[in-house]
């Protein structure tokens, strides 16, 4: 089954990949640090403080969200994410993005080569709905349509 | 967003390839929250969140060599945090100082890029820049392009400046054109509170703890707080200044506030009060029984919960003047109440470089060098995001450390006891 849901597009571009969701608010800086100061590049999350995603990998995948959270360095996280190949696929959010997220998605877009699709504006409906490793497209008018 | 002709030009290039990306990241960032235009920056300077060389963020540094190969610098001279390494000041052992010596490895070739970029001096690295002793203070109305929670939430609620909780770079980009999109809590409409915080504690709240419970329950928002003045004064003295310092970082890390109104107290509350109430604001009681639920919240992340604290930071948002003096007859004071002449726990206070300064010309800075207490211009949250610390068990009265690390926390008369008499934790 494929269900259809459309948001705002803050970073376009299509893409597909298998969904991986946080709950709760995204701590941008707690989730990527271990795995970037490690210089791995499967961004296995290490914010032991979201049971939704904590040594789970993130990297390549559909990060499903409600918001971003924490440091004011989360831009320059996903920036960094981005440039080393250790990036989420695209970046899903169920409400409006926060300002952060939005520099990371926006730095990441300009300058780099690694730039992730972003939506937001997607309704709690598409969070409550999206499960880990369903499949998840984006189009680049913001439509994204996830199958299990 | 509307652009007006020279924005139009750097953004299609007619002033470089790179101010045009730094143009295009701005404007891409006010389009995606509705922004209908830039408007200047003003206030004596910028401030960046970025003062860590870190070697693995190749991204940041490749970014700002292409921006200072274009010869691109900030309109103002800009202050930075504060700086990752201090091993003359801070306890660490050998291979801590190996680690960090690898970790950021990048710092020198960091605050050279700094420099060039347009760094005010070798003393700007502090979080706290709105100092007297720093002295970039901007002005009530003053809009920034400031990035630090603990600072943008300070210029928003108590120096009336408007600042976005702006991303690192988008601080720089800000601070290079001059200019931010016009959006979030630059505008009147948006600095108005969706909720009520009423006060009802029996004793002046700790800071600390008020404003994690506040940024745990309204995040993002505004919160407009009733009942806080009548502890701490209606006059922004500096007594009053710490204290909402360090409510607005505990409000800012454990949420995501902005901006804060004091009723009564904050420049904003006092001229409009509760005409800065949204109709339909949700209201949030704090007494001393949520105060209590709120500490009590707070995971002990320490691998062993029954350790003694090896090392104590005191100081994150970092230290006043004011704050050091009080903290030197405070301790002075409990020591000689236990008989004992040096503290029994490494204990680090962290300040700005010229607030250190201005400290170590008054009698009480060799009046609390002789307690055993060091004082140093380190990042907490640096030293302890050093893999070899993070196992350390730390103590520390600072809730945003709290939260981004394994330290844990304590009230100030909690802290106080541990460290001068050895209290059980």
């Amino acid at each position: 089954m494929t269900r259809t849901f459309k948001g705002r597009v803050v970073v376009c571009g299509e893409v597909r990949a298998s969904a991986v969701v946080s709950r709760q608010g995204f701590n941008t800086l707690a989730s990527f640090q271990k795995s970037l100061l490690a210089k791995k590049t499967d961004a296995v999350c290490s914010d032991q403080n979201n049971p939704d995603l904590y040594n789970k990998p993130m990297a390549r995948l559909a990060l499903c969200m409600p918001q971003s959270i924490g440091s004011t360095t989360g831009g320059l996280v996903f920036l960094t994410a981005s440039a080393m190949g250790a990036s989420p696929a695209c970046l899903l959010f169920s409400e409006q993005i926060d300002s952060l997220a939005a520099a990371g998605a926006i730095l990441s877009d300009v300058w780099t080569q690694n730039s992730m699709p972003t939506v937001d504006l997607l309704g709690q409906e598409f969070l409550d709905y999206v499960k880990d490793g369903m499949q998840v497209a984006v189009a680049m008018d913001g439509t994204v349509s996830v199958s299990d | 967003m509307f652009l007006t002709e020279d924005e139009k030009d750097i953004l299609t290039g007619g002033q470089g390839e790179t101010l045009a990306k730094i143009m295009k990241t701005l404007v891409m960032y006010g389009d995606t929250f509705h922004a209908e235009k830039f408007v200047e920056v003003t206030g004596p300077g910028g401030h960046l969140v970025t003062s860590f060389g870190i070697s693995i963020m190749s991204a940041m540094f490749d970014v700002m060599d292409e921006i200072i190969d274009a010869g691109i610098r900030t309109k103002t001279p800009f202050t930075v945090d504060p700086r990752p390494i201090d091993n003359k000041n801070v306890p660490s052992s050998l291979i801590q100082m190996i680690v960090a010596r690898v970790m950021y490895g990048k710092q020198k070739n960091y605050e050279a890029q700094l420099k060039k970029l347009g760094l005010r001096d070798d003393n700007s690295f502090t979080c706290t820049c709105y100092m007297d002793e720093v002295g970039n203070i901007p002005g009530r109305g003053d809009v920034l392009s400031w990035a630090e929670s603990s600072a943008v939430v300070y210029a928003n609620s108590v120096l009336g400046a408007r600042c976005n909780r702006n991303s690192a770079f988008i601080d720089i980009f800000g601070s290079i054109i001059g200019k931010v999109p016009n959006f979030g809590l630059l505008l009147d409409e948006e600095r108005k509170a969706s909720w009520v915080i009423e006060v009802r504690t029996s004793h002046t709240p700790e800071a600390q703890v008020l404003g994690s419970a506040i940024g745990l329950k309204v995040m993002e928002r505004v919160p407009y707080i009733r009942g806080l003045s009548k502890f701490i004064g209606s006059d922004l003295t500096d007594d009053a200044k710490a204290y909402l310092k360090d409510m607005g970082a505990a409000s800012a890390s454990n949420g995501a506030v902005g901006l804060f109104h004091v009723d009564g107290l904050t420049p904003e509350a006092k001229d409009l009060g509760e005409m800065l109430i949204r109709e339909n604001a949700q209201v949030y009681v704090i007494d001393d029984d949520e105060m209590e639920r709120v500490q009590k919240s707070y995971p002990v992340m320490w691998t062993d919960p029954d350790a003694a604290p090896k090392l104590c930071f005191i100081g994150c948002p970092h230290l006043s003047v004011n704050q050091l003096i009080s903290w030197t007859e405070r301790l002075e004071k409990s020591l000689a109440a236990g008989g004992r002449k040096k503290i029994c726990v490494k204990t680090v206070f962290t300040a700005a470089p010229d607030v250190l300064t201005a400290f170590a010309q008054s009698p009480f800075y060799g009046r609390l060098r002789a307690t055993g207490a060091r004082l140093s211009y380190i990042c907490p949250l640096m030293y302890m995001n050093n893999p070899t610390a993070k196992n350390l068990p730390v103590i520390t009265n600072s809730n945003k450390l709290r939260t981004y690390t394994n330290s844990r926390y304590y009230t100030d008369d909690e802290i106080c006891s541990i460290i001068s008499k050895g209290a059980a934790i």
